[in-house]
């Protein structure tokens, strides 16, 4: 901390004191006193109550008395259950002190669910209406301070009048702006914009410059939602700025601080100003870049004062003047001037103005102009990584390299964050070693540097190495055959050394056993002693390990028939064929037989090397994101994958299919007769790359990962669990008839935390609304945490349609906008109607139906096991009935339906031919119309 | 916007707590302890600022504080506002605090809770700057001094705040 200016109050230690009660427990004396403090204190709650409950009326200062009493009992942590009632009619009195103390025991203890509100908001509407400034002013804070909903719906309409009347005293103004702002905070909804908002524009050319302040900060955040409503506000805050910045130190008077001019307006003011573009008039831009060439100017100039309040003063409209500049990013020749700034002030002696300078930089990095300027400071900032006492500052040091990393100093970087991870603090380990996977995977052009580092990750930082990050060394090296080889040297050379991290053991395993062959012909790699070094550390592990080293030795078995007998050994020893744990006896078992009965080329088959994984985001980049929190790192990373787009083929969003990086050891033999069926919803850290698309608040977010797959689940079913993250869950309920449907959807908030502004859209194409008509109604705008709201959607099927509609959630849940889009399982074969048939009928049908445009037909590979009985099932989750005994092949599956349309009916038919052995199916539809028969297979095709 | 202010001494002891969003009151003691934690572990002479506690929202804000002799003065606020400006916020509180009680110490916190909030609500409303200006925000706690002055006497307050304690001056500007 800097040191200040003055010599410091608060020197006088507390001891036990008697005077309001003895109820501190003094650390010497913790535990005993601890309980006295307790006793003590139940006996005046106790006393308290009595006093209220008595028959003798309490005076005014009695009441005051208890009262404060409770409110010192409350802070020290004790529950209050009592006192709301004679605070209420405390604040009901018409005296000044009791009327004041009432309202702060209402701030302070009541949750904005009390019953008691209506009682509250009567005696402030009394007081609003008083025209005692005083009383007015106690009541602006109270409605301020809850800021409930209830409040808002008494006092929204009223407290704009208020604020614009010209008779209202500046004071209550103040209040009256930011209780203004607090309930359009809490409850948008219920604040009518109207003819006051241009009028309160007007404040920012009020003479008081409190008034200002206030109305400056509830502007910024009318503008933020309402950019074109408040946009006047522009020129008014540049002028006001100019006025400030260039008069003379005591022109403002009381609101000069310290030889400063107004600065925490200035700060607002500049604020207000990064809620818009650069000014379009050139006056205004003219005026305004004036204004900020002066303020760097003042930087340069000598103290007026050694006071540190008048440098921080000073420096916080620097720093919000840089803000600015950043934000326009559009004069180049003051981004250059703010970044030299910045760069003085790494060197500075303040540590704060250190801290700030390294995280204004962060910023600065990601604008084209001044990426090249931000880099020249690298070696400042890797000094300050080295030398800062500081861990806040250290990390904002990190943050920085990792803006300011691009190919040219990715190596440079990442070395220096690896050498610095061996001492850093363990509070921020893990998100280095996030940083540097990142970066290394990001800019790597050699893939072999890209394996050395994470090796050394590993060997360094072992324990704070997530999943996520071997995960993803695995499918780099399988997706890469360039550096395989070098890839399974590398690791066997770190396995040798005598204590090596499990993590380190994982990743080895996992690669030898896809890739030991490429290095077993030199003779000191041999299988043998491949296997041997790994069998070395299997005790030391832990079950999963266990269990992917296990998996890694019947890969042996295939690629190395010579060690076959040695690890048949060790599969059969009892260890592993007894071992209390059921998973890792299970796969010693299997192993051991698989590699007994199963014949060279079915091992050959069945062992076959890793296909490449479908290449996807990098999910570390979601689990730093989630660390750092959402709206950190996304304009950051948004700004940098821009850049660096064609940098690797780079980790691209891929919106609809990305899902999680999976587990390589999940899946790792594919054993078995099919890969299961994927089930349940999507992996929950789909919803964190749902934060990587909801940066703008009016944008729709793409469709959230997993989406694809979720509405393919509801084509065949009605009801389920249509979306979730860790935040909000979508289900779905609805039923169909004819060509009519209701769809009823529950959204439940996960949190504990209201979700604000919630609105739900239904968006579909011009196309799809001529041949879909959806109606619904809105949702309530706030969703309490735990709870859950429903909307009924009623559907009407005009004409038969291809698309589907999507439904997009919006809302703001803490401080942050969140933005999701799902696709709504409103699909074609929704308005079947089955139709029974019999075998002779089918037929004649089927050959009326015979032109080419009334039969499509796909042929296409199992997704899932071919189980008959799912596959009845789904054909008649589909909406078609299942004929029996109407195909000659048994084996083959029928079905028949009508689709029910509000201009026409169309008849439809459906043949399934499985093929087992080749793991295949032949589906052919042929309906009356082409464009039916079309989507029909399209959907009934992603079901098996 | 200002999430919440702490003051509490250097033992952990609360001394004043006003937060600007709903929190249970169970959690808003937890939050004091974290905050007392993550702050109490600092050296002197380093930064002023650091990222706020899980409790109070993460990363996404900031904890701004200064420590004076026994107690620590803590601003939660989140990013829309300037660190520097908050700084010499608080300062302005405790020059207010000072010009209100004259010398103010520790105790003067736990004897006038009342007196400590008004002032504080003179300052900030609803998690936002109100009024920066000392001799301005002094005006209003007089003038609210006289009103209660103004009003019929109620009883005599018997503080012995002075045999209790030896009163050290506290701020020689």
């Amino acid at each position: 901390m800097e040191s200040p200016g003055l010599t410091f109050p608060f020197g006088t230690e507390l001891r036990c004191h008697t005077l309001f009660f003895c109820c501190e427990a003094t650390p010497e004396s913790e535990g005993k006193s601890k309980e006295a403090e307790i006793k003590r204190i139940n006996k005046e709650l106790a006393n308290i109550r009595s006093k209220f409950k008595g028959d003798k009326a309490l005076d005014g200062y009695s009441k005051k008395k208890y009262v404060c009493k409770l409110l010192f009992i409350f802070l020290l942590g004790h529950d209050i259950d009592f006192g709301h009632m004679e605070a209420v009619n405390l604040l009901s009195s018409n005296r000044y002190t009791e009327k004041q103390i009432g309202y702060l025991f209402i701030s302070v203890l009541v949750n904005s669910n009390s019953e008691l509100i209506r009682l509250i908001n009567n005696a402030i509407k009394n007081d609003l209406a008083s025209r005692n400034p005083t009383f007015m002013g106690l009541a602006l804070h109270c409605i301020a301070n809850v800021g409930s909903r209830e409040m808002a719906e008494a006092f929204a309409g009223e407290i704009p009048k208020i604020l614009v009347a010209g008779d209202t005293m500046d004071s209550v103004k103040q209040s009256a702006a930011l209780c203004l702002l607090r309930l359009y905070r809490t409850s948008p909804d219920l604040v009518p914009m109207g003819d006051w908002t241009s009028r309160v524009v007007h404040l920012l050319n009020d003479q008081h410059l409190g008034v200002v302040t206030a109305a400056t900060s509830l502007i910024t955040t009318l503008a933020q939602k309402n950019p074109e409503e408040f946009k006047t506000s522009v020129s008014l805050a540049v002028s006001r700025l100019s006025r400030i910045v260039t008069s003379a130190s005591t022109d403002l008077q009381d609101y000069t601080y310290y030889f400063v001019p107004a600065p925490w307006l200035s700060v607002k003011l500049l604020r207000l100003l990064q809620c818009y573009p650069p000014p379009e008039d050139p006056a205004v831009r003219g005026r305004l870049t004036e204004c900020l060439e002066t303020i760097l100017n003042k930087a340069q100039e000598p103290p007026k004062s050694k006071k540190v309040q008048h440098s921080n003063a000073k420096n916080a409209v620097l720093f919000e003047a840089i803000s600015l500049i950043i934000h326009h990013d559009s004069e180049p020749n003051l981004l250059v001037r703010a970044c030299n700034q910045l760069g003085q002030f790494l060197q500075h002696r303040e540590t704060n103005l250190r801290y700030l300078a390294l995280e204004s930089m962060c910023t600065l990095a990601s604008s084209e102009f001044s990426h090249e300027a931000v880099k020249t400071h690298i070696e400042t900032v890797i000094n300050a990584l080295k030398t800062e006492r500081d861990v806040s500052v250290r990390q904002r040091a990190v943050d920085l390299l990792y803006a300011m990393c691009d190919r040219s100093n990715a190596q440079q970087i990442v070395a220096e964050m690896l050498s610095y991870l061996e001492t850093a603090d363990y509070s921020i380990r893990e998100e280095i070693v996030l940083k540097v996977a990142i970066l290394a995977e990001k800019y790597a052009v050699d893939y072999t540097w890209y394996v050395d580092t994470i090796l050394n990750l590993i060997r360094i930082a072992g324990d704070y190495v997530s999943e996520e990050v071997w995960y993803r060394v695995i499918q780099i090296v399988i997706n890469r055959d360039d550096v395989q080889g070098y890839a399974a040297k590398t690791v066997f050379e770190a396995l040798q050394a005598p204590a090596c991290h499990e993590n380190l053991v994982k990743v080895g395993g996992y690669i030898l056993g896809e890739f030991g062959n490429l290095i077993a012909g030199d003779p000191r790699s041999s299988p043998l002693i491949q296997f041997n070094l790994l069998h070395s550390k299997f005790h030391l592990c832990s079950v999963p390990t266990r269990a992917l080293l296990l998996s890694t030795y019947i890969k042996f078995v295939n690629l190395f028939p010579e060690v076959k007998t040695t690890i048949q050994d060790v599969l059969r020893s009892d260890s592993q064929l007894k071992n209390a744990d059921v998973e890792l006896q299970q796969r010693a078992v299997e192993y051991l037989r698989l590699s007994t009965v199963a014949s060279t080329d079915i091992l050959a088959t069945v062992l076959e090397e890793m296909p490449p994984f479908p290449e996807r985001e990098s999910s570390i980049l979601a689990k730093l994101k989630k660390k750092k929190g959402p709206n950190t790192v996304t304009d950051l990373e948004e700004a940098k994958r821009e850049r660096s787009a064609d940098v690797n083929g780079g980790p691209e969003p891929a919106p609809a299919s990305a899902a999680s990086t999976p587990s390589p050891s999940a899946d790792l033999l594919g054993l078995g007769a099919a890969p299961p069926a994927p089930a349940g919803p999507p992996p929950s850290s789909g919803g964190l790359l749902v934060d990587v698309f909801s940066d703008s608040p009016s944008a729709v977010a793409p469709l959230a990962p997993g989406s694809e797959d979720n509405f393919a689940r509801f084509v065949c079913k009605n009801n389920g669990v249509l979306f979730e993250n860790q935040l909000l869950q979508i289900g779905l309920k609805s039923e169909f008839r004819q060509n009519l449907g209701r769809m009823f959807i529950f959204y439940g908030n996960k949190t504990s935390t209201q979700f604000l502004n919630f609105t739900p859209t239904l968006i579909c194409s011009d196309d799809l609304q001529t041949n879909l008509s959806l109606q619904t109604k809105p949702v309530d705008p706030t969703v309490d945490g735990g709870a859950q709201v429903q909307q009924i959607v009623n559907i009407e099927c005009v004409c038969d349609f291809t698309e589907a509609p999507v439904l997009n959630i919006q809302f703001r849940y803490g401080g942050t906008f969140q933005n999701v889009s799902v696709k709504l399982p409103i699909t074609l074969n929704k308005f079947f109607q089955p139709t029974e048939m019999a075998s002779q009928d089918f037929f004649q049908r089927w050959k009326q139906l015979s032109s080419p445009q009334q039969e499509v037909q796909n042929i296409f590979k199992a997704k899932h096991p071919m189980d008959t009985e799912i596959t009845k099932a789904k054909i008649i989750g589909f909406g078609s009935a299942l004929l029996e005994d109407v195909d000659p092949n048994p084996a083959n599956f029928v079905g028949a339906g009508i689709i029910h349309t509000k201009t026409t009916q169309i008849g439809c038919l459906l043949r399934l031919e499985p093929n087992l052995q080749a793991q295949m199916y032949r589906l052919t539809l042929r309906t009356s119309k082409e464009t039916v028969s079309q989507r029909l297979c399209e959907l009934l095709s992603e079901q098996f | 916007m200002i999430k919440a202010i702490l003051i509490f001494n250097n033992h952990g002891k609360p001394r004043l707590s006003k937060f600007y969003q709903p929190y249970s009151e169970d959690t808003q003691q937890q939050i004091i302890r974290e905050t007392f934690h993550l702050v109490s572990k600092r050296d002197e002479n380093v930064c002023n600022f650091l990222e706020g506690g899980l409790l109070i929202g993460g990363s996404d804000n900031k904890l701004i504080y200064r420590h004076y002799a026994t107690l620590y003065f803590v601003f939660c606020v989140d990013s829309s506002e300037s660190e520097l400006g908050i700084l010499d916020l608080i300062q302005v509180f405790v020059e207010t605090l000072d010009k209100c009680f004259e010398n103010v110490c520790e105790l003067d916190l736990i004897f006038h809770v009342d007196k400590v909030h008004n002032i504080l609500a003179e300052m900030v409303m609803g998690g936002m700057v109100l009024e920066t200006n000392m001799n301005e925000i002094v005006t209003q706690i007089d003038a609210q001094n006289k009103l209660e002055k103004s009003e019929p006497p109620v009883m005599e307050v018997h503080l012995q705040k002075s045999t209790l304690l030896e009163r050290k001056r506290f701020l020689h500007l």
